[in-house]
């Protein structure tokens, strides 16, 4: 709580040596990472990486059982999401928590309502927010009445990151957000992501695509099999080195391998491109 | 339309949304639309047809019809919109008519003690099809379908074996009747037309009902339970005390319609009410609730129950074979549901 104002760039969020196990399996083992204010850290990795193990325990929905998770540079153990709300570490899931028949400024404000004396909800009050909070972020909604099923997905996703930022939101968690959408609506948020930053908020982006973390993010932890594989700041590593540690120089070697007694041309092309990603990829430890 | 200079490279976006939002797609858009229109066209309709339709006295009995069911149509479309089904409400009404009349007569009490034990004990069974399906996860469906058989044997069995009768004793002459008669079942003259007192209770719950929904917290939450229970309980809305109040919300019709039975009748027969609990449910339908939950309007609601009335009345007007009323019936429900499909695909589609 206290070091948010006072030291400029002391990070909200920080990770020592995490790690997590679910009975007898390892999902995380020995992570760090720092989130601070006015930046934007990406989690990349693949399909069991380690990504959801990670928000989870950011997000309060899990306890890690190894490590320090530090928040204003105090250690904490969040026993539930709410707890991790009232740190002011807003999580938006993939799937948003969104009431798609329900008008758009009601499921901005749905389970933290603006009420006036009577328990009569502050109806002009809350449309009026909702309205210009979503315009702070450059999405100008003609009517915030429409149900917000109506908007398309990278609308609703940025609906829902708008709500978490208007709570009081320090720490934005974005779990993939660009996984389900199409090239420009994909655009669109990554915008506000960048907007979200200018704010002063710490984001984590959790996504599997280095062509989206790596315009945004400044800081790049890429994850495999429950490890850090590699933390770098932006400056250290360029847009090719992330994408051939993302996608494993070696691992598309062996694949080359296994193709090649199905298709002979296939498995050509594919170890070239391994062997073009393995000289980028594989300097970095 | 076009983006604000908050935000110069998002200007692409908003042409999607150009034309989308005309005032005749806005209307459209209520919930109550489809009922209003086939309100108007059957009204039209039975004016023709039948020549006792139009004239006063006959609207009053409709209005009457309509408010009978109409009552329970109210918490019926309310757990409708929060995405529930409450079997048991047909037989709760009698449930909850019985009680006030056997305890009042066989303890020879003031029959107003009889109708605070209705109300608690008929609060108490909507509280508990709420906390059974809130326990056990089962679908609503399940637990008020046993529920409902429950109370519909409960009935039969204690007004048998309490009066050796299958209905209760008359009341008429016990203490208080005339004064819960006034509350619950008189006839208030209105501008030279004779209105039943229902008719007032039945516009004062779908005024009350209005305002829960449309400006209150809870009315957000009720939405909310009903669209998305996951989405509601991930921002923190409680989905299971919203639920239970809607079933105890349910109850409390019941006990306000089992009210007006003891004291229109005097005496409650003991296998009344199986079946009506779909006319509840075809009620709120007509008026627009969607079957799976998160879209309705308690007006509608009210539109569909006078709907409801109106045919039941209309048919006999017109000097036809009654018999076919349910035919009427169903088929109103298949034109409503399929308007409701439309709507519902209208609203969901994502862009």
């Amino acid at each position: 709580m206290t070091a948010e104002t006072g030291t400029a760039g002391a990070p909200l969020v920080r990770l020592e040596g995490v790690g997590k196990s679910y009975g007898n399996v390892i999902a995380l083992k020995d992570v760090s990472l720092e989130v601070a204010p006015g930046e934007v850290t990406c989690v990349l990795g693949d399909n069991g990486a380690g990504k959801s193990t990670l928000i989870k325990i950011i997000a309060g929905l899990h306890r890690h059982d190894e490590g320090v998770l530090r928040v204003h540079g105090e250690p904490v153990t969040f026993g539930s999401p709410r707890q991790a709300l009232d740190a002011g570490i807003a999580t938006v899931y993939q799937d948003l928590a969104v009431v798609p028949l329900m008008p758009v400024w009601r499921n901005f404000f749905l389970g933290s309502e603006k009420r006036r004396a009577f328990g009569l909800l502050d109806v002009p009050h809350m449309r009026c927010t909702t309205r210009d909070e979503l315009l702070a972020m450059g999405i100008d909604l003609r009517d915030v009445d429409q149900p917000i099923g109506t908007l398309s997905g990278g609308e609703r996703q940025c609906v829902a990151i708008a709500r978490a930022v208007h709570f009081g939101a320090k720490v934005l968690v974005l779990d993939e957000p660009t996984a389900a959408l199409g090239v420009k609506q994909a655009g669109v948020v990554l915008r506000y992501i960048v907007q979200a930053r200018r704010r002063g908020l710490g984001v984590v982006l959790i996504t599997h695509n280095p062509h989206h973390a790596y315009p945004v993010g400044d800081r790049f932890l890429v994850l495999k099999r429950g490890r850090s594989l590699a933390y770098h700041a932006k400056e250290e590593i360029s847009r090719d080195e992330l994408t051939a540690l993302m996608a494993g120089g070696a691992e598309l070697e062996e694949l080359a391998h296994e193709l090649e007694s199905v298709s002979g041309t296939a498995a050509e092309e594919l170890s070239a491109e391994a062997r073009t990603l393995g000289a980028g990829g594989e300097g970095r430890p | 339309m076009s983006q604000a200079a908050a935000a110069p490279p998002s200007l692409a976006k908003g042409d999607e949304r150009l034309a989308r939002r005309s005032p005749l797609r806005r209307l459209l858009g209520r919930p109550e639309l489809g009922a209003l229109l086939g309100a108007v066209v059957l009204f039209v309709f039975f004016s023709a047809v039948a020549d006792a339709f139009l004239r006063a006295g006959s609207f009053s009995t409709i209005l009457y019809a309509g408010s009978t069911f109409g009552i329970m149509a109210v918490g019926v479309a309310l757990l409708m919109i929060g995405g529930e089904f409450d079997l048991s409400a047909g037989v709760m009404v009698t449930t909850s008519a019985l009680i006030a009349a056997l305890v009042g007569y066989q303890l020879t009490l003031n029959l107003w003690v009889g109708v605070a034990i209705s109300l608690v004990l008929t609060l108490g069974l909507g509280f508990l099809n709420g906390l059974l399906y809130v326990k056990t996860g089962l679908p609503s469906f399940i637990i008020t379908l046993a529920t409902f058989f429950m109370l519909a044997g409960a009935n039969l069995g204690v007004t048998k074996a309490v009066t050796g009768n299958v209905a209760s004793d008359s009341v008429r002459d016990m203490d208080g009747f005339a004064s819960a008669r006034a509350v619950f079942a008189s006839d208030v003259e209105l501008a030279g037309v004779t209105v039943n007192i229902t008719v007032f209770w039945w516009l004062l719950l779908v005024a009350v009902a209005t305002w829960i929904l449309l400006r209150t917290r809870i009315g957000n939450w009720i939405f909310a339970v009903g669209g998305s229970a996951a989405s509601a309980r991930a921002v923190g809305v409680p989905v299971a005390r919203t639920k239970i109040g809607l079933f105890m919300g349910v109850a409390f019709c019941a006990w306000l319609s089992g009210m007006h039975l003891v004291f229109a009748f005097a005496s409650v027969q003991s296998g009344e009410g199986v079946g009506n609990e779909f006319s509840f449910i075809i009620c709120a339908v007509i008026g627009g609730c969607l079957l799976t939950g998160g879209y309705g309007s308690a007006v509608g609601a009210a539109i569909g129950a006078f709907i409801y009335g109106m045919t039941n009345k209309g048919i006999v007007y017109a000097e036809w074979d009654p018999d076919w009323f349910k035919f009427f019936l169903g088929a109103m429900l298949l034109l409503a549901t399929v308007v409701n499909l439309v709507v519902r695909r209208r609203v969901e589609r994502a862009r």
